[in-house]
């Protein structure tokens, strides 16, 4: 059903890609992250939840074929259906049938639950193709209510305390999933980054429920941010742009954010371990519930992902990708605030 | 327990020196001072004698979460530390409050009935502890037990900033409290009452003064003013110690803080001649015929855990006396340096007492104008000094690094070009990160490896280079990578010499990365000869 080629995951019968990384005649995209949706294709086909987010990235003259989660597209007698991801909003598991075989590219997801997205759903299939950002057992979320009230408490205190708190999340997904998160805790004011900011709008227009944000370039000079939370891609942290808040203090949400060096090296207040991925009980629990005898295991630590399997009985197959993730190198350095954690 | 790791969390959650200080100060403020006691040891880096070997542990936790060992091994290359690895891996606590009581369990309790009987206890025994432990802690406490079983823990914070939390909490002056840990305490609710006592008239008779320690070189030479307010000395590399002389006794302190007492017996035995209640600050060095000898001989003898006769006529040490600090009894710090060195030179100046030269004054360095100070300093390494000590003749001897009246000015390092050629992730806050690297030169057709660094880059380079390794790795070893030989950086270090321990036959001394050196192709690197003659020139 699929082959690896130079520009990644191909369906030979259709004739799409999957996130190819270079420009194609017809690509499927799972999710408008930049290392799953690149410029430059033909025609892109992807799910209508995220046409904003996609458009964001991908421009208003790109040629995009939307369709509803779950509606089977005939693409040259293969039947192509997207299903959600639970990763961000829009994102979308791949579906392929043809010939009575089945195949699911995975796309990145996550199994918990998330307001800002629709929820993940497990599909039946002979083969499954997974992603394995967090793909060893160290990497095992605890439940994101315990989270959430950490960070609720760390701004508070900060606020007791007159500080600003500035938490770093990726723009697209994790700083929706903040906002979320902190809806109703009524601290002190919010405001964003204008990276942030554009995003949030897309998410709002698309009916997700946020708190009121204001961005913090519209603040006139001398504003004080005391007690606020200021939410912030990762790529602001250092930066000149966060002297106007005078004294505050730093959070990364992120997955890495689990491991003791990854928050220390970055010089954070704060690490909160809230990842839009699958850690690794999810990930071995979502295999399990395909029910797929072959497993290809792409994005992230591949190698130990497709061996541990293969020592439970399944056919596996470490697939390389352009975005070499394993480990942490290139959440923050390739393609900087658009990539995940 | 709990209120020790909410202490430690505090602690490794901020950046921020005050706070840490802050969260230490409100902790030794609050707790009994039994667990107060063994927040100072642990927190100061004292160590248990290793109680069970961390590969022990690491077993039982892959039996305890069922995680294969190699899966174990490929997450303990991600992260870097084990006693982490295995904390991560465990399976997460039921959140069932504290049903087991362990979190308020105190930190006394906690090391004194669990800790400390590891090291007699049968591997069965101690198996049963430690599972036990691991089901009753969570998170942050698994760690740090895991930590303090294996004797590695660690937090951000060094002695000096527990002395100035100490100060805070207890209202006794840094220096005293410097004075009384830097000796011999014990971690028992007398010992912490000792410490922050208010009568300071408590002097140990063992134990040293705080070093005083100098700033590099910052400005200028003729921003310090007359070069005759300056006395100028070799700055020597060796060991920096005190030897101690009170109630009879002999003691040598290293700066970190260790008795060393037993390593140097001709220093030991030159002591006895010392008056009563004296204390010489100075620099150990391998020295014969009265000039110094490379530090490698020394590290020679350091490696030795006994010192026969063989190594001791080969090595010989002495101790070059930068400073008086006690006599006859009396704290001579605040004395001006001028004066200390002329009674540091009438005690050791005497043939008599001192026929083989085991304690010689630090020699002064020749100076009338700045000029003189700049040939000097250039000219260190041919008497394999690494560059001038710069001190204020009316300086007092102070207490830890200050800057303005001492100051340290180092030579040039050694520089060499050379290709990465093996990367591996590093440890602790590098963890994830492929930070380990190593170098080679040319040697003909071949690619030498000489050298380790782990330093020198920026976060970005680091993060830069790491994403290039992943994509450019030839072969995997492990956690090792194989790396096209592409990457050439400038490599920075002190000191060159032979070695037959390793491949290339040159061993240097803190390398570290000066430069990366993207505008220069791998053919262009510097060859074994270049290295050779480095050694040649300096031998």
């Amino acid at each position: 059903m699929l082959t690896v080629t130079q520009s990644g995951l191909y369906c030979p019968a259709a004739g799409i890609y999957i996130d190819p990384w270079s420009p194609v005649d017809r690509a499927v995209i799972t999710h408008a992250h930049g290392d799953h949706a690149r410029w430059g294709s033909r025609h892109y086909l992807a799910s209508r939840a995220g046409e904003r987010v996609l458009r964001t990235r991908l421009g208003t003259d790109a040629s995009i074929e939307l369709v509803d989660y779950g509606q089977p597209v005939d693409v040259n007698g293969v039947s192509v259906t997207l299903v959600p991801a639970g990763h961000i909003l829009g994102s979308a598991q791949v579906r392929l049938e043809h010939r009575g075989e089945v195949w699911v590219v995975s796309g990145d997801y996550k199994t918990e639950p998330d307001p800002t997205c629709a929820p993940f759903e497990v599909v039946r299939c002979h083969t499954f193709v997974t992603e394995s950002t967090f793909g060893l057992p160290i990497y095992t979320w605890r439940p994101q209510t315990e989270v959430f009230a950490e960070l609720l408490d760390w701004w508070r205190d900060n606020a007791a305390e007159g500080r600003a708190s500035v938490v770093y999340g990726y723009a697209l997904g994790k700083a929706q999933r903040i906002l979320a998160g902190v809806l109703g805790a009524e601290i002190g004011p919010i405001y964003t980054h204008g990276a942030v900011e554009r995003l949030t709008q897309d998410y709002r227009d698309a009916g997700v429920s946020l708190p009121l944000t204001t961005p913090v370039v519209t603040m006139p000079r001398g504003t004080s941010f005391a007690g606020s939370l200021i939410v912030a891609p990762p790529s602001a942290a250092g930066s000149t742009w966060l002297r106007r808040f005078g004294n505050y203090s730093t959070a990364f949400a992120s997955g890495w954010m689990r491991v003791r060096g990854a928050r220390r090296r970055r010089a954070l207040d704060r690490g909160f371990v809230l990842s839009d991925h699958v850690d690794w009980p999810s990930l071995m629990n979502t295999v399990d519930a395909t029910g797929a005898e072959c497993v290809w295991v792409t994005h992230g630590y591949r190698e130990p992902v497709a061996r541990y399997l293969e020592e439970r009985g399944l056919r596996t197959s470490a697939i390389a990708s352009q975005w070499e993730g394993e480990g942490e190198g290139d959440d923050d350095a390739g393609a900087g605030e658009e990539t995940t954690s | 327990m709990r209120s020790f790791a909410r202490l430690y969390a505090d602690i490794d959650a901020t950046t921020s020196t005050n706070r840490k200080v802050a969260a230490m100060a409100d902790y030794f403020s609050t707790a009994a001072p039994a667990d107060a006691a063994w927040a100072v040891y642990f927190l100061a880096g004292g160590r248990p004698k290793r109680l069970i070997p961390v590969r022990r542990l690491a077993t039982w936790a892959m039996e305890e979460s069922r995680v294969p060992d190699w899966l174990f091994e490929e997450s303990y290359h991600a992260i870097g530390d084990l006693a982490e690895t295995i904390a991560l891996v465990l399976p997460e606590r039921v959140d069932d409050g504290d049903a087991h009581g362990g979190l308020s369990v105190p930190l006394h309790e906690w090391v004194e009935r669990r800790i400390l009987p590891l090291g007699e206890m049968t591997e069965a025994e101690q198996r049963e502890t430690v599972l036990a432990a691991w089901r009753e802690l969570s998170g942050t406490e698994r760690y740090i037990w895991n930590k303090l079983i294996t004797g590695a823990f660690r937090v951000g914070v060094s002695e000096q900033l527990v002395v100035r939390a100490l100060s805070r909490a207890s209202g006794v002056d840094e220096g005293v409290i410097a004075h009384r840990i830097g000796g011999r305490w014990l971690p028992t609710p007398e010992g912490f009452s000792a410490l922050v006592a208010s009568d300071e008239a408590d002097a140990d008779e063992s134990r040293p003064y705080p070093f005083y320690l100098a700033y590099a070189l910052e400005d200028e030479l003729p921003a310090l003013g007359e070069p005759a307010d300056w006395q100028a000395e070799w700055k020597w590399d060796g060991i920096r110690a005190q030897v101690i002389r009170r109630g009879g006794r002999t003691y040598i302190w290293s700066r970190g803080g260790e008795l060393v007492t037993d390593r140097f017996p001709e220093l030991v035995a030159a002591a006895e001649r010392l008056p009563d209640g004296t204390a010489l600050d100075g620099e150990i060095m391998p020295w014969s015929g009265g000039v110094a000898l490379p530090f490698a001989q020394l590290q020679r003898r350091i490696g030795r855990k006994k010192l026969g006769p063989k190594i001791l006529s080969e090595v010989p040490v002495v101790l070059v006396t930068y400073d008086l600090l006690e006599l006859a009894g009396r704290d001579l710090r605040d004395e001006p340096l001028l004066e200390r060195r002329r009674l540091l030179e009438a005690l050791l100046s005497d043939a008599n007492t001192w026929p083989d030269q085991t304690f010689i004054p630090s020699p002064i360095v020749h100076m009338a104008t700045w000029d003189d100070a700049v040939a000097a300093q250039a000219a260190s390494r041919e008497r394999r000094a690494e560059g001038l000590m710069l001190k204020r003749r009316d300086s007092a001897y102070g207490v830890g690094r200050r800057k303005g009246s001492w100051w340290k000015w180092k030579v040039q390092p050694f520089s060499v070009d050379a290709v990465m050629i093996y990367a591996q992730p590093g440890h602790g806050r590098r963890a994830l990160l492929h930070t380990d690297y190593t170098f080679a030169v040319r040697d003909g057709d071949a690619l030498v490896p000489f050298a380790k660094a782990y330093s020198g880059l920026t976060d970005a380079e680091i993060r830069t280079l790491d994403a290039w390794i992943r994509r450019h790795t030839v072969e995997k070893f492990g956690p090792v990578r194989h790396v096209e030989p592409v990457q050439v950086f400038e490599l920075a270090f002190e000191g060159i010499q032979r070695s037959s321990r390793h491949k290339s036959g040159v061993a240097v001394r803190f390398p570290r990365i000066a430069r990366w050196r993207t505008d220069k192709p791998a053919s262009e690197i510097d060859t074994l000869d270049t290295l050779r003659a480095l050694i040649r020139a300096h031998e």
